[in-house]
Parts: structure tokens; C-alpha cells; sequence
């Protein structure tokens, strides 16, 4: 089988990102997966074993002292090296800010296909076919490569297997950054850990809107968000309002969400706002406008008060739990 | 300095955005057209830059069809000095590998010391442009920007990233990419649009940035089938008459979320 390579992403500390086992499990469904990432020198051989672990049948280490210093040149060197050594069938890489930057720039390099967004991923008769979901799950598009190698931008939380443990089968190699030009990381600002999950690749979301009526109140979301085991988002309207920070966002301008559970309180659906959730598998809407847009598209609807049902839905869930 | 800043035309998203299901490729007709927002800030970014340096030279530049120029028209109108649009009808259904292609060829073509983009457009949403555009002209590019600081000589600002924040910092040439966290831009004044049907507004094709419109060499993505989402239709709507809690916790159990 032909190898597939995927882009570990490392976080400022250096713990592998939890998106490396989706990746991992995509590049299964084409090939043999060998996972790639850039590190610091010497510190490449646990990591080797974690994502082993994840079903990486080869781990392929770039080393530089620049890894956490230069912006996603390390990244893309690694790659690249990768790249030239290992003759892969296809990339994949997760869909985030540093990951599309790698992308990017290896694309417009090889001359290479990008794949972008893509939500489902399969071989056909050797060929990568992506599914993508677009205008906020308005359209269904699949698509595939021409002409040579194609680089996927995974959506984080769109592969729900995981593969088979692999070998794990370390390279080290040295990464020379050379003399391009690249951006300089001063300083880094870790987010507060809410102990919540994260919002990209969330299976659960409750999310508030404008009807919330002010900061104070965005606790009861956070109250639901917990028994549930949910991540937190906002509409634009009480992003706006300056009820939550914008990168609690959901909808066109924000994060784009896919989950098992949409928990909508107080969120009358604007188009931005669907265009970033419709695609979630079951959407509850509380509201007390019955005239509200987003009752359209909930399984389950209650015309009421957030802040009497929401409660209530608590109290019951918590009841069911300590049956 | 002259900064080239790169505008986009996009689907309004306050209206519904159509694909054509044959070929996979915008409706442009079906909604109504705007400068994509984050452009307009990365526009903003450009023109405040020129508030405090006078000297300073802006160029919108963007590629698509002839309804673009309605979008340069307004940045001229906003401020910027001058603006170049790539039309030509080979770039139809361009993936991203041709558009920041064609875009770097314009670049190199306009020259620049500082190009200023959007991170990415609402309608493709694909985030690789800049970057890609980065790549080819051999600059380094700094993503994601919540905040942009301008020199003569380098660029910095907070970058969003994935757990956090980044303080980064760059020096000229080189692209910057920005979020919609940038201010929001200005609106024209009269006297900007009258004055913006005298500033150039160049045309520019394929063949003339030397260009194979054939792009030999590069992969691409090609679309293999479009459909519509069927629509989602509403299930059970209560009333909350004292119990919707408990029934909707009912429903949560039945669909095993709890």
C-alpha cells in the first residue's frame, strides 16, 4: 500500500493535538499512515510510541531547534522532507490555523492539489474522493484530484473511527529551515482552560444567543453545557452584545460545528447562525419566540423560558444520572 | 510604502448562497454580491496605515468576474489609490492553486512591500490563499491576525491559533492575513465615491501576467457531483406548560444523548 502521509500537530507544549488519531484513522482508509511532525531535538522517540498507538505505522520526525520560534516553517519542512523520501499517495492535515497555513504552502511548492474542508474521505479505484459540506451543509459536494498529488484539509471531528495500532517505526531526520523567510513567534498566550471540550470537534454544544440577556445569565448555558458534557458557543448576537468571547462563535464567521447534540437557548436563527450548526445530527432549540427560525429545523422545539425549562432539563438530567 | 491589498467578491451570506448542481461552481447570480467582509478590514488595515503616513500607496487588487469592479470601485472609493482586476474568462471555476497563482503573477506584476489579505473568504472558506500566494512569491506570511502593528520596516500583531494566542512578528516584504477580530472598516463618503471614478481601475488577463491559462504541471481539485442537502424538517415542538424540561429530557434519553 502506498503511504499517506498526515501533519501532527504538537501544542505550544508540546503534547500531541487530539486531533492526531482522526488523522491517523483517515489516512488508514487510503493507505499505510506515517505521521509527521517537528519537534525540538531529542524529543521525538515518546512521541514516536503515542502515535503508534493512534495506528501510525511509520512516525517521520523533522528536528530544529526553531520548533515553538519560527511559524509553521518547521511544520512545513518536515513535510516537505517527508514528502521527498517517502513518495506518498496523499497528505492529510487537520483543519485548523496552523495546519492550513502548512497546506498552503506545500501546495503552491509541489504543485499540489489542495482538497479542501473535506468532511468524509475515500478511496475510489486509487483515487482520493472527498466529501464536503458546503454553504453550511446547504451542499453536499464530492470531489477528487487531477493531475497529480493531492494535499486533504480535514475537518477536525469529521472521522469518527480510529485505526488499529501501528508500529510506530521512528526516522529522525534535520530540518534545515534554510534561507526563506519565515514569521517569528515571540510569545505565546495559552487559552484559559475551561475544562470544557473544545468547540471544533465537539460531539456536544449548547450554545446561547441574545435571548440569554446578559453575561451573568451565560452560566446557566455553562450549567447545561456541563451535565451534558458540552462544549460552550455563542451566536453572533451575544457575541456581539458582549455577553462571551468571539471565539465562543458559532455560525458562519465562527467555528463551524457538526455535533451529535445542537443545544440552542435563547438563539432565534439567523442564516449566519444555521450556516455554522444545521449539519448537527440532533438539534434542540428553548426559546420563548415560537415564531423563532431555528425552530425549522429542531427535532425537538420548546416555546418556552430558558430560564425555567433550562433548570428543569438539568434537574431531570441529573435525576436520570443518579438512578 | 506600497501595500496591495487583496479584495474579495462573495455571496452576501444574509441571503441563500446557491451552487450550480451540474458544475459544482457558484451561482453568482443567485444572491447578491459584496466585498467579502474581512477583506474590507484587511482594506481598513491598510488605509489607517496611509492615515499616518501620507506617502503611503494602496492597491486593491482582485481576480473574478466582471461584476468585481463594482467591489474595487468602492475600495477606491474608501481610499485606496488605485486598483487591478484580473477578468478573464479562463479563470472560471479556478480552484485555489490557480488563484494564488494568477494573484502572486499580479503581484509581482503591481509590486508591493507589504500585501494585506483576508484569512479566509465566507463563501470557499478554504484559508489557503495567502499562504499559498506567501509560497510562491518567497515571503513569509503572518496568519490569523487579531491585531495588526505597522512599520516601515516590519509587521507584528496577535495571531489566533488553536489552544491560544501568539505574539508574532515579521519583517517587509511579506503577506499578512487578517481576522474578522480587525476593526471594522470605513464607509465611503461622497466625496470618496466621486472621487473614485477618476482613480485607475487597470484590467488585466491571463496572457498578459504571462500565464498558461492551462496551468501545466498543477494538480487541481475537480468537483465530482453536487447535491442539495435535502431540508431539514422540524420534529416535535412543545409549548412549556410547567413540564418541558422533563419531556425534553425524555426525548434526550429515548435519542440515547443521556
Amino acid at each position: 500500500m502506498s503511504n499517506v502521509l498526515v501533519l501532527i500537530e504538537l501544542s505550544s507544549t508540546g503534547e500531541v493535538r487530539s486531533t492526531a488519531p482522526e488523522l491517523i484513522a483517515a489516512a488508514a482508509r487510503l493507505g499505510t499512515p506515517v505521521a509527521v511532525l517537528a519537534v525540538k531535538p531529542g524529543t521525538g522517540a515518546d512521541l514516536a510510541k503515542t502515535l503508534g498507538g493512534f495506528g501510525a505505522a511509520q512516525v517521520y520526525v523533522g528536528e530544529s531547534d526553531q520548533v515553538g520560534s519560527a511559524l509553521v516553517a518547521p511544520q512545513l519542512e518536515a513535510l516537505a522532507s517527508a514528502v521527498a523520501a517517502l513518495d506518498p499517495s496523499a497528505i492529510i492535515v487537520a483543519n485548523s490555523n496552523d495546519s492550513r497555513d502548512v497546506a498552503g504552502r506545500l501546495a503552491a511548492r509541489l504543485g499540489a492539489a489542495l482538497v479542501i474542508d473535506a468532511v468524509d474521505l475515500k478511496s475510489d479505484g486509487g483515487k482520493v474522493v472527498a466529501t464536503h459540506s458546503v454553504f453550511g451543509g446547504a451542499y453536499t459536494v464530492e470531489s477528487t484530484v487531477d493531475g497529480g498529488l493531492g494535499i486533504v484539509v480535514l475537518r477536525q471531528g469529521a472521522v469518527e473511527e480510529r485505526a488499529a495500532a501501528g508500529k510506530g517505526e521512528l526516522t529522525t531526520v534535520a530540518l534545515d529551515l534554510g534561507a526563506d523567510s519565515f514569521a517569528v513567534i515571540d510569545s505565546v498566550e495559552p487559552a484559559v482552560a475551561s475544562g470544557r471540550p473544545d468547540l471544533r470537534g465537539a460531539t456536544r454544544v449548547v450554545s446561547g444567543g441574545r435571548g440569554i440577556g446578559s453575561e451573568a445569565n451565560f452560566a446557566l448555558v455553562e450549567q447545561l453545557a456541563d451535565v451534558l458534557g458540552a462544549a460552550v458557543g455563542a451566536s453572533r448576537a451575544a457575541v456581539d452584545a458582549g455577553y462571551v468571547p468571539q471565539a465562543m462563535q458559532v455560525g458562519q464567521t465562527g467555528t463551524t460545528v457538526s455535533p451529535q447534540l445542537y443545544v440552542a437557548l435563547g438563539i432565534s436563527g439567523a442564516i449566519q447562525h444555521r450556516a455554522g450548526m444545521q449539519t448537527a445530527k440532533t438539534i434542540v432549540v428553548i426559546n420563548k419566540d415560537a415564531d423563532a427560525p431555528l425552530f425549522d429545523i429542531a427535532d425537538f422545539g420548546v416555546v418556552g423560558d430558558v430560564f425555567t425549562v433550562v433548570p428543569q432539563l438539568i434537574e431531570a438530567i441529573n435525576a436520570r444520572k443518579s438512578k | 510604502m506600497k501595500i496591495v491589498v487583496l479584495i474579495k467578491q462573495v455571496p452576501d451570506t444574509y441571503e441563500d448562497r446557491k451552487l450550480n448542481t451540474a458544475t459544482g461552481i457558484l451561482e453568482r447570480d443567485a444572491s447578491e454580491k459584496v466585498i467579502d467582509d474581512v477583506t474590507e478590514r484587511a482594506l481598513e488595515v491598510a488605509l489607517t496605515h496611509k492615515d499616518s503616513d501620507k506617502s503611503t500607496e494602496v492597491v486593491a487588487l482582485s481576480m473574478g468576474p466582471a461584476s468585481v469592479t463594482d467591489s474595487l470601485r468602492k475600495a477606491l472609493a474608501s481610499g485606496a489609490d488605485s486598483a487591478v482586476h484580473v477578468l478573464d474568462e479562463a479563470l472560471d471555476g479556478s480552484d485555489a492553486g490557480w488563484t494564488a497563482s494568477v494573484l502572486a503573477a499580479a503581484l509581482k506584476r503591481t509590486g508591493f512591500d507589504l500585501i494585506i489579505a483576508g484569512n479566509e473568504s465566507t463563501d470557499g472558506r478554504g484559508g489557503v490563499v495567502p499562504a499559498m500566494i506567501a509560497e510562491h512569491l518567497g515571503l513569509a506570511h503572518l496568519s490569523y491576525l487579531n491585531s495588526v502593528e505597522l512599520t516601515d520596516s516590519t509587521a507584528s500583531g496577535v495571531r489566533a491559533g488553536e489552544d491560544g494566542t501568539s505574539t508574532v512578528h515579521v519583517g517587509l516584504p511579506a503577506v499578512l492575513s487578517v481576522t474578522d477580530r480587525l476593526p471594522e472598516p470605513r464607509f465611503p463618503n461622497f466625496k470618496g465615491i466621486m472621487g473614485a471614478k477618476k482613480k485607475p481601475l487597470e484590467t488585466i488577463t491571463v496572457s498578459e501576467l504571462e500565464l498558461d491559462p492551462a496551468f501545466p504541471g498543477l494538480a487541481r481539485s475537480v468537483v465530482l457531483s453536487t447535491a442539495v442537502r435535502p431540508a431539514r424538517t422540524s420534529g416535535t415542538k412543545v409549548v412549556d406548560e410547567g413540564n418541558a424540561g422533563v419531556e425534553l429530557a425524555e426525548f434526550l434519553a429515548a435519542q440515547r444523548l443521556i
